[in-house]
């Protein structure tokens, strides 16, 4: 009876924790608070939190490869770069690129706002991270989580939970963080520039764009077409508008499925042993940087922009253009009425935010092609 | 006669008025929601409301009418 009794406690994963878990339970336990209570990024972040505590549990094997159950997930869904291009084709069925297609040059916002990539990328290599793992930081400043694991997944998979957990954390805390960088590079008169009527687009030009964009963003730079593919179908399902079930599955049905399994899996890769040292909380700093002077950059360019033009745009809508979909759109909005209480930014920026997905992508497929 | 524009696209979220009603330059006349954003319409015009041509929840387009004021 004792016997049965001694290896039943021996068996039981209680043995065998370590003080690792339990601080993985307590950032777990942390996301969950955020996730329920504050609702940030719920939708991603109560599977991930889920993930980190049931992988801190020890003897469960739940990430042993070839056996554990969401090792699969991981394997299958992550490292073989099928559940990131299913997000984009989801992100592609629900984004309207009509204020893109309407004022054109706020791509250029979208690319500006890129710069905070290639800054934070040599700051990495600088405090000592390799080349893979610095491609994989800079993409934070991006704001685009799909992006963000689909380019850790193939250069520093070690650091797949912490670039994704920070890339979906900054876009979540874009409310906080953007504001106060909007405020120190803008004029409280640059604030108040209220934009002229967008111009009406039409179907055609619509449904051309997705095929046009597709063609040439491959040609141009090849690696993106996983992303750029996926992306752009799901927005020729949406305007086409005579695939409204595709549309509707793209959008809703496909894109919760992948969702789960994206989240788990990724909670599931922030074991004790990888997470738990100094390199990655100084990713979460990197990140941050990275976030940041993407802010800037974009607000600069429109800065920029606006000595060229007679027809000033307000130069908020370039912090837009990191690619937080449309939590930076509506970030710029808000921030526009509180300077004039009649601005309405919101669909102003939200061409900078749509070609701000792009551009992220795009700078992930050159950071793959130069470092992958 | 005045009439208060849709800025922009959305949802008819909330309408803070009725026929009837005076209203003052500056007042917050309607919520519209778009892209799960609150955005506050505010009157362009001193007046009185004769007219509210939509119901909450209802979507309209960017430079649609939604409330007469004389």
């Amino acid at each position: 009876m004792f016997n049965i009794l001694k290896e039943l406690i021996y068996s039981s994963g209680a043995v065998s924790l370590s003080g690792g878990n339990l601080v993985m339970w307590l950032v777990s336990f942390v996301l969950l608070y955020l996730a329920i209570k504050k609702q940030y990024e719920p939708l991603l972040l109560l599977p991930i939190a889920f993930g980190i505590l049931v992988v801190n549990l020890p003897l469960t094997f739940l990430m042993e490869p070839e056996h554990g159950l969401i090792w699969f997930f991981y394997h299958y869904g992550i490292e073989m770069d099928i559940i990131p291009p299913l997000i984009f084709l989801g992100l592609g069925a629900m984004i309207d690129f009509g204020p893109l297609i309407a004022n054109p040059k706020t791509l250029l916002l979208g690319a500006g706002a890129q710069a905070g990539l290639y800054v934070t990328f040599f700051a990495a290599i600088l405090f000592g991270f390799d080349l893979q793992e610095a491609g994989s930081i800079a993409i934070i400043g991006g704001a685009d989580g799909p992006t963000t694991i689909y380019l850790t997944s193939k250069l520093a998979p070690h650091l797949l939970g912490a670039t994704a957990v920070s890339a979906y954390a900054y876009m979540a805390l874009v409310p906080i963080i953007q504001p106060p960088m909007m405020k120190l590079l803008t004029t409280e008169h640059e604030r108040k520039i209220v934009m002229s009527k967008l111009r009406p687009v039409s179907r055609l030009q619509k449904v051309c764009f997705p095929i046009v964009t597709a063609m040439t963003i491959m040609l141009v730079v090849p690696p993106a077409a996983p992303l750029i593919s996926m992306l752009m179908l799901g927005n020729l399902f949406k305007e086409s508008g005579v695939v409204e079930r595709l549309t509707n599955a793209s959008a809703n049905e496909l894109m919760n499925v992948v969702t789960i399994f994206l989240g788990l899996s990724i909670g599931a890769t922030m074991t004790a042993t990888t997470f738990l040292n100094p390199k990655v909380l100084f990713i979460f700093f990197l990140g941050l940087f990275a976030f940041i002077v993407s802010t800037g950059a974009g607000l600069l360019m429109a800065k920029f922009m606006n000595l060229f033009l007679k027809d000033k745009i307000n130069p908020l809508i370039g912090a837009a253009g990191v690619s937080a979909v449309p939590m930076a759109a509506r970030c710029v909005h808000k921030v526009g009425s509180e300077a004039n209480r009649r601005n309405y930014l919101l669909m102003h920026a939200m061409g900078p935010n749509v070609a701000g997905v792009i551009g992220t992508v795009v700078a992930a497929a050159i950071l793959l092609k130069n470092l992958g | 006669m005045p009439e208060l524009i849709a800025p922009i696209a959305g949802n008819v979220w909330k309408i803070l008025v009725a026929v009837g009603d005076k209203v003052e330059l500056d007042d917050e006349l309607v919520i519209l929601e778009a892209l799960k954003m609150e955005t506050p319409i505010y009157c362009d015009d001193a007046g009185t409301v004769t007219e509210i041509k939509v119901k909450e929840g209802d979507a309209v387009n960017e430079d649609d009418v939604l409330i007469v004021i004389d």
